[in-house]
């Protein structure tokens, strides 16, 4: 699979990253190799393989059930954009 | 033609630690907005989760209850939307690998009937956060307290037929859940919540589409919610149209429904296997030290309160499903020394009560102390069952007041009169002051005669101010009246 300057800019835009005119072209170019590696890996045989979530040869600890956490509004609310009543506010959502 | 219901549901439940699932947080309700929402739930940036025991535990014990496959590898995934009350961006859940495996719930319905609801399986999750819309000026507000509370998931397989069935299962849950102690069990709190799928199709027909109906917090608002949904589905088809694969609210004010996404809208949620949290593995013997802890489960419960207190299939079937409901009636019972008074005046008087007042019986203004010791005075005499009710209204109304059913007899002054002599005196009183009735009495046949007692009865109960022995009062009347003619 190969992309080409279009997508480019399209995805620029839809990530919202300036992408300059002098740019564009060695960063299609490298998105492409990358993407000449993925096709690479997709050519091996998995069938009998079980997918690997994770790399560890470990399994998840597990932790008491007591209280460790202070109440720390004031410090993460003193870098929140906006807050009122102990709230953080966001722009309106309704579903 | 007549029309089949299929449901289905999933119910989320608030498991009862004291702290999160993945971080040190409390969980304690009602606290100040945001200040039980540390780094880990606020999702900042180097924060990583540990995996709470006690939920696992806890979801290992429900599994248990029902009969379920434990599962001895689990794993967590992530399922990714975007919305405010979610600062990671996607909520950490159990896809493919859930800690318990498929089992089964017996239901008992109001025919005696009974049958079997069987579990496809439960998962762990964490609760999302709350949004405030009101108040705040073109802005919605987020309570973060909530993220990160421990669930489990139930999903039930298509196995109800109808609104009476759901409501049925969800009540045995409860009961269930509340009775193994992970799930404190306040609805109003939201500490069990009902998602319910619903279709209809003609018999022997093939599934119909379904719809799913989202976040019912009360029994009554799913039942309604169900019986809404069957009576829509089945107009639209009878009216030739078709239904559409929807996710639907219920607004339980207003007794309304509305199509809040379709499955076009729906959303891709990208699960994935969460990199921050490796395999959950448990030890077999682990699990049957936890088997081994179960507390009575409400079915050998109600099997004990048959034997032991003579009740009738239904009403210890009532009394144990709840475990709140068998302790308040443990109790009274013990205090009251008589389980079938006891038994009445739960499922009657006090039902009634909790259920016009919407109150939960954990928070009954009457005691099961107050109620049985209420119970002693019905059984010994000092009052008929109509003052126990002025009285039982009476301590109903002064929750704060800690007085006894003694105290408030003796405040109404509404000892009941059974000293036989005291009796006699009122009737010989009555009769005397009733020569007419009397002849009158006489001269009727014996079959007019029963229904001629109520005029004698009502004048002595007056002149005793309510406070005769009714019972005895019949008596005497009677065996005054009859040596008169």
């Amino acid at each position: 699979m190969t992309i080409e300057r279009a997508d480019i800019e399209k995805l620029a835009k839809l990530a919202q990253i300036g992408i300059t005119e002098e740019n564009i072209v060695a960063t299609t170019n490298s998105i492409n190799s990358v993407l000449t590696l993925v096709d690479q890996l997709q050519a091996a045989d998995t069938t009998a393989v079980e997918p690997m979530a994770n790399p560890l040869d470990a399994t998840q600890r597990l932790r008491a059930d007591t209280v460790s956490e202070a109440n720390c509004r004031e410090n993460f609310q003193n870098i929140a954009p906006a807050v009122a009543d102990g709230l953080y506010l966001v722009p309106r959502v309704i579903e | 033609m007549s029309w089949e219901t299929v449901i289905g549901l999933e119910i989320h439940v608030q498991l009862a630690t004291k702290t999160k699932i993945f971080s040190g947080a409390s969980t304690a309700f009602g606290a100040a907005p945001n200040t039980q929402a540390c780094a880990i739930d606020l999702a900042m940036p180097g924060t990583l989760p540990v995996l709470n025991k006690k939920a696992v535990d806890m979801a290992i014990l429900f599994g248990l209850a029902i009969d379920a496959e434990i599962n001895l590898v689990s794993a967590f995934d992530r399922k990714n939307y975007f919305y405010p009350d979610l600062p990671k961006g996607y909520q950490t859940t159990q896809l493919d690998k859930p800690i318990v495996g498929p089992g089964t719930v017996e239901i008992t319905l109001a025919d005696g009937s009974h049958k079997n609801i069987r579990i496809h399986h439960a998962h762990l999750e964490e609760d999302a956060g709350k949004s405030l819309h009101e108040d705040f000026d073109g802005m919605s507000g987020i309570d973060l307290n909530r993220a990160g509370t421990p669930l489990i998931e139930i999903v039930t397989e298509p196995d109800i037929s109808n609104a009476e069935e759901a409501l049925a299962f969800a009540k045995k849950l409860h009961g269930l859940v509340t009775s193994i102690g992970i799930c404190d069990g306040k609805m109003s709190q939201g500490s069990l919540r009902f998602d319910v799928n619903v279709s209809v199709r003609r018999p022997d027909e093939p599934l119909g589409t379904r719809t799913e109906t989202k976040n019912l917090n009360s029994f009554r608002f799913m039942e309604k919610a169900i019986a809404k949904e069957v009576a829509r589905q089945i107009d639209v088809l009878e009216d030739g149209g078709t239904i559409r694969q929807e996710t639907r609210l219920y607004d339980g004010d207003t007794d309304s429904a509305r199509s809040m996404r379709s499955k076009e809208e729906a959303n891709d949620y990208r699960y994935f296997p969460c990199p921050d949290l490796l395999p959950v593995v448990i030890e077999q013997n682990h699990i049957e030290a936890l088997r081994a802890s179960l507390p009575e489960l409400p079915e050998a419960r109600k099997k004990r309160y048959m034997a032991d207190y003579s009740l009738s299939d239904y009403d210890a079937g009532i009394l144990s499903d709840d475990a709140s409901m068998a302790h308040y009636f443990e109790a009274s019972a013990e205090v009251a020394d008589d389980a079938k008074l006891a038994a009445n005046w739960i499922m009657g008087e006090l039902s009634a009560q909790l259920n016009s007042s919407e109150t939960d019986i954990n928070d009954s203004p009457v005691s099961a102390e107050q109620l049985g010791g209420l119970i002693v005075r019905i059984k010994d005499g000092s009052i008929s069952n109509k003052m126990a009710r002025t009285v039982f209204e009476a301590l109903w109304n002064n929750p704060a007041d800690k007085s006894s059913a003694d105290d408030i007899i003796e405040q109404l002054g509404l000892k009941q009169v059974s000293d036989s002599g005291a009796i006699e005196t009122l009737v010989d009183e009555v009769i005397a002051n009733s020569a007419q009735q009397v002849a009158n009495y006489a001269k009727a046949d014996a079959s007019k005669r029963p229904k001629m007692l109520g005029y004698f009865v009502g004048q002595i109960m007056k002149a005793s101010k309510g406070q005769a022995n009714p019972q005895q009062v019949n008596e005497v009347l009677l065996k005054k009246l009859d040596a008169l003619i």
